[in-house]
Parts: structure tokens; C-alpha cells; sequence
């Protein structure tokens, strides 16, 4: 009976999207904002990666609120899992030699192409987001692989906190010397260089180390309750 | 196969957005109803890319000089997939959490056994 009604609920669903889009064309130029971005972007913010320059200059404010959403998120979490005290360690059986040997190998290879991913936000696809993903991967593969290791929640925190308060004091600097919150009150240099964009990559740096220090303590939380 | 071809990707979006709520309207199990969850997410941002691609389109990104800005895609709904691919991720680490919590107090991951859950 349930499922009848939820199929029957799906199909009104899909018709009234099928009605809705079937008047929206398919790969035409439909915003005006984004045609202004990549027309005046790379003028207006010097960085060369009109996606970054929307992301951290143009809606700067409003990935200051999505950050904060992933913080909740985090700390949501941690709250959970760590409201009714937490049990001993299950004993587990120690990583044979190929295995922690080629996690701690990967390891530094990880970390090092995450940041190169963070740092090149501005120039190449990628940014903070998806660097701090790649770091936390990297934590990831050493929860997996060398079981016993563990990292240490205070750099973990201090990583997370120090992220999230250079952004913030980014934004208020700008908010002297610019006249308005998170704006870009750094030369900005010529574009295509690692040296340009003003704040953008120092902002994607704070991101970077934020995101993934909440995603790999959202792993560790998650590694010590299983 | 004209409209096949120019509407491919939106039905593919909403297919993922369709089967991932009727996992979340059909199944009892939580996990189940978490792993429904991640496939609309993943239907949502591949939605809102598709309706900013352009035909033929290339990423904006002006990686040389004299690179053709007329056949850039938008990049206003990549920024924000950008952020929601990650949002999305601690969103569901927090219902998993929250499924090991109801675990742990009912013993069971079925939402019909749960008590006070009505549907």
C-alpha cells in the first residue's frame, strides 16, 4: 500500500518537473550574473579561475555561512557520538607490513598534492574545499591502513580554529580598509601568477586547513565509535 | 533522439533525484534511507551544473591568454556545488552518526520497530 502511494507521489513529482523544464533549453546562456563575472571576473578580482573568484570574492560572505554550516555539521557530530560515554577500543588486529608501509609511503604524496590543489586555487580548478577533501582522504588512508596511529586533536583543533578566525580577520581588515566585509584590499597583481588575487589565496589557505581538519576529525570520530 | 540529446542530462539528474526519494519514502532500513539521501544529493548538484553548461562549453577558467570567453559555462551554479558537494558529505556523516546513536538505544536500524516513529 505505502509503496503504491509513494510511487504514485513520484509520478506526480516527475510530471510537474517534466512541465516545468520542458520550457528551459538545454545549454544556452541563461544568467546574466555569470556572463558579468566572466567578462569583468578576472579585471575586477585578478584571479584567473572565475569559479574561485565567485566562490571567495564575489559570494565571499556567503561561503563564510557554508563554512560555518560544515562547522555545525562537525561539531553536530561530535556531540552525538561523543554524548554517552564512549566504550573501550575493540582490539584490532595490527596492519601487515606491505600495508603500513605503502600507507605511510602514499601518506606525504596526499598531503602534498592536497595543498598544491588549496595553494593553486585561484590558477587551476580546484581550491580549498577540494584540497582540504584530499588531506582528509590522506588522514583517511592512515586510519585505515596503520590502525594504531592516531592524530592529535588539539593540532586538529588548533588547525580548525586558526582556519576559521583568518578568515574572519581577513574579512574585517577588509571591512577598514575597503569599506565593506571580505573586501579585496591586497594588490592584485597580474593574473596567472601564484602571486595574485589580492586575498583569494590566502582565504582558500584558511578554507583548505579547515575543511580538512573538520572532515578528518569528523573520520576520527567516526574510525573510534565503530 | 533530438530530445534525448538535449535533455539527457537533466533526466539523468532527475532519474537520481527520483530514485533517491523513493528510497527515502520506501525502505525501512536507515541505513538504507542515508544511502537515498546521498543519491538525491548527488542528483541536486548534477542538476544545477547541467542547467549552467553551455554547448560545447569549456571550464571558466582563462588559463592562457586569448582563450574564447563566449563558450564558457556559467560559473555561478559550479561555485555553489562546490560547497554543497562538501556541506553534503558532513551532512551525512552527521545522519550516519546519528543512525549509530538509535542503534545503539533501540537495538535495531528498522524504522517500523522504532517506537514513536509513526510512518
Amino acid at each position: 500500500m505505502r509503496r503504491i502511494i509513494s510511487i504514485l507521489l513520484l509520478v506526480i513529482v516527475a510530471l510537474g518537473i517534466s512541465l516545468s523544464l520542458a520550457k528551459i533549453p538545454f545549454g544556452t546562456p541563461k544568467t546574466k550574473v555569470g556572463r558579468y563575472y566572466i567578462n569583468k571576473g578576472i579585471k575586477e578580482t585578478g584571479a584567473a579561475n572565475i569559479v574561485t573568484s565567485v566562490v571567495v570574492n564575489y559570494r565571499g560572505f556567503d561561503t563564510l555561512g557554508e563554512v560555518t554550516v560544515l562547522f555545525i555539521a562537525a561539531i553536530g557530530l561530535g556531540a552525538v557520538l561523543t554524548a554517552s560515554g564512549r566504550e573501550k577500543m575493540r582490539k584490532t588486529e595490527p596492519a601487515s607490513m606491505v600495508l603500513y608501509t605503502g600507507c605511510r609511503l602514499l601518506f606525504p604524496l596526499i598531503i602534498i598534492f592536497g595543498t598544491y590543489i588549496f595553494i593553486h586555487g585561484h590558477l587551476t580548478p580546484g581550491g580549498g574545499f577540494q584540497g582540504g577533501a584530499i588531506i582528509a582522504s590522506g588522514f583517511l588512508l592512515i586510519y585505515l591502513g596503520c590502525r594504531e596511529r592516531r592524530i592529535s586533536r588539539l593540532a586538529s583543533n588548533l588547525a580548525e580554529s586558526l582556519g576559521g578566525l583568518l578568515f574572519v580577520v581577513i574579512g574585517l581588515f577588509g571591512l577598514v580598509s575597503g569599506g565593506y566585509f571580505l573586501s579585496n584590499f591586497l594588490p592584485k597583481g597580474t593574473a596567472n601568477e601564484l602571486f595574485s588575487a589580492g586575498i583569494i589565496p590566502i582565504i582558500y589557505i584558511a578554507i583548505g586547513f579547515k575543511v580538512g581538519s573538520e572532515l578528518t576529525g569528523i573520520i576520527d570520530n567516526l574510525i573510534e565509535e565503530s | 533522439m533530438g530530445f534525448l540529446n538535449s535533455y539527457i542530462y537533466y533526466i539523468g539528474a532527475f532519474g537520481l533525484i527520483l530514485v533517491g526519494l523513493y528510497i527515502i519514502l520506501v525502505k525501512h532500513n536507515l541505513i538504507k534511507v542515508i544511502i537515498g539521501l546521498g543519491i538525491l544529493d548527488t542528483g541536486v548538484n548534477l542538476f544545477l551544473i547541467s542547467v549552467g553548461y553551455i554547448t560545447k562549453g569549456t571550464a571558466p577558467i582563462f588559463s592562457r591568454p586569448g582563450i574564447d570567453s563566449e563558450r564558457m559555462v556559467d560559473p555561478v551554479p559550479q561555485a555553489l556545488v562546490l560547497t554543497a558537494i562538501v556541506i553534503g558529505v558532513a551532512v551525512l556523516a552527521l545522519a550516519l552518526s546519528l543512525a549509530i546513536r538509535l542503534y545503539q538505544h533501540y537495538g535495531t536500524l528498522n524504522l517500523r520497530k522504532i517506537r514513536e516513529q509513526k510512518w
